[in-house]
């Protein structure tokens, strides 16, 4: 139970009328890496996103590392937190996104150095040497200086990670970071993923690329409009199981 | 009989220091326009982009009414029709007020334009890094709304210089009005017109010089 990192549970999402969450409960332990595949509209970006409160939700709760999340009970009352509570819990995880968000005015270091300063206040020579190891840690040790539109989607994507690991997360989140990449392009940037979860970095992940999922994750989830439909090993989910919609997705998919 | 050429000469040695000081005056209007333009008009900009429905609204019906008037108007309006109210400017303060007021609406609207076109990924990406909002605006948004809207920028100061001509019908003595002063000395009506013109283009072609020369220096690479 110490070990718990994430615990979401009952999580109820709903723009106006659509529900696209209707009570999801899912966990995960110190250092493991779950991945979360299920076709478009099904929920699992929205899912990511709630995680690290970018969006809001209406129901369940989110706990990391125990700790409840964006919402507080006052008066028997559910309440958003303050926008500075917000900031802070957001600091708990680290996302990483589909359209990379580096930020275009500064080089690969100053993109991982901004919040290291603004929100971490270290020194500019301890962010700097942070955003050094992590350029390192992602096979980009010299590109340090480049600005993001010098740098190829995998690279950039690659640099977003560092940035991302760099606030030093209890949970890396990656919302489909390859989708927008170019076929040749993909493998860098699963690697650099891979490795991490290697390390023992918390992960939860969702993606498109099946043999990745199957190869990365201790975990895989499918969900199916706003459910968790099935979960399981991979070999549980991939293999063995035997729901209708999970082979219908599988099928439409490559492996 | 007068020898034209070197009556023209000796008119523009005469002249040359009332051309310079109204060249300053000129100069001084258009700055001091354009600075209280550009800080009123990024505050206009932020209620425009981030306001509620109230600062919106306020600040949308500043932007279309200032932009729907001619500068010419809103130079004789600060100038004679506050004197109703018993507000008196005198001509240099109604003609900064009144191109100031005029510049602000622009400013304000590429503003709004420069912060709504960046990518709302910039956004997400600060607040998942844990930036708060203002930290977000300064170190994220407002570098790369400044350069999207430094060339539009730059044609309103040039805008504005221009316009400052026009606060010579209140009785600025700028460029505009120390040359028609000149003229009704001397006649030299065409050649006259032809230096005010040519300082004019001076300045003008200067700012859009030294703003290309920024915009290439700050581009994103």
């Amino acid at each position: 139970m110490s070990n718990r990192v994430l615990e979401i549970s009952n999580l109820q999402k709903a723009y106006g009328n659509h529900q696209v969450l209707k009570g999801v409960d899912l966990s995960l332990n110190k250092g493991e890496a779950v991945s979360i595949i299920g076709s478009s509209g099904s929920g699992k970006t929205t899912l990511l996103r709630c995680v690290n409160l970018l969006e809001e939700f209406q129901g369940g709760s989110i706990k990391i590392d125990g700790k409840t999340i964006g919402y507080k009970e006052a008066d028997g009352k559910r309440q958003r937190l303050s926008n500075r509570e917000i900031t802070h819990d957001r600091a708990l995880t680290g996302m990483v996104f589909q359209s990379f968000n580096l930020f275009p005015h500064l080089t690969a270091a100053e993109n991982i150095t901004l919040a290291l300063k603004k929100v971490q206040k270290k020194s500019s020579v301890e962010a700097l040497e942070i955003a050094h190891h992590w350029l390192g840690k992602v096979g980009l040790p010299d590109r340090g200086e480049s600005y993001p539109g010098q740098l190829s989607g995998g690279q950039q994507q690659r640099v977003a990670i560092a940035r991302a690991i760099a606030m030093n997360p209890l949970i890396m989140l990656f919302d489909e970071v390859t989708s927008a990449l170019d076929p040749e392009l993909i493998n860098e940037v699963l690697d650099v993923i891979k490795s991490l979860a290697g390390e023992g970095m918390t992960m939860l992940i969702v993606t498109h690329e099946m043999r990745f999922a199957y190869e990365v994750s201790k975990k895989v989830i499918f969900m199916n409009e706003g459910v968790i439909g099935v979960e399981g090993s991979p070999d549980d989910v991939f293999k063995n199981s035997d729901n209708e919609r999970l082979k219908a997705f599988l099928s439409s998919t490559k492996f | 009989m007068m020898n034209l050429n070197t009556g023209f000469w000796h008119e523009l040695w005469i002249s040359i220091d009332d051309l310079a000081i109204g060249t300053g005056i000129a100069l001084t209007v258009s700055i001091l326009a354009i600075i209280m333009g550009t800080i009123l008009g990024v505050l206009i900009g932020l209620a425009l982009t981030y306001g509620n429905f109230v600062l919106r609204t306020v600040a949308r019906v500043y932007v279309d009414v200032i932009r729907g008037i001619p500068v010419l108007v809103l130079i004789l309006t600060f100038f004679y029709v506050l004197t109703i109210w018993g507000i008196n400017l005198k001509p240099f303060q109604a003609g900064v007020l009144s191109l100031g007021v005029f510049s602000a609406a622009h400013v304000a609207e590429m503003t709004r334009g420069g912060l709504q076109n960046i990518h709302k990924g910039q956004n997400e990406a600060s607040m998942a890094l844990g930036l708060s909002f203002p930290q977000t605006f300064i170190s994220v948004l407002m570098p790369q709304a400044l350069r999207q809207i430094l060339p539009t920028w730059i044609n309103t100061v040039i805008e504005t210089v221009k316009g400052s001509t026009l606060v010579s019908i209140i009785g600025v003595v700028e460029i505009t009005l120390v040359t028609q002063q000149i003229i009704a000395r001397n006649f030299l009506t065409m050649k006259f017109y032809a230096v005010c013109a040519l300082i004019y283009f001076c300045i003008g072609f200067s700012i859009e010089r030294a703003g290309k020369y920024i915009e290439k220096k700050i581009a994103i690479k």
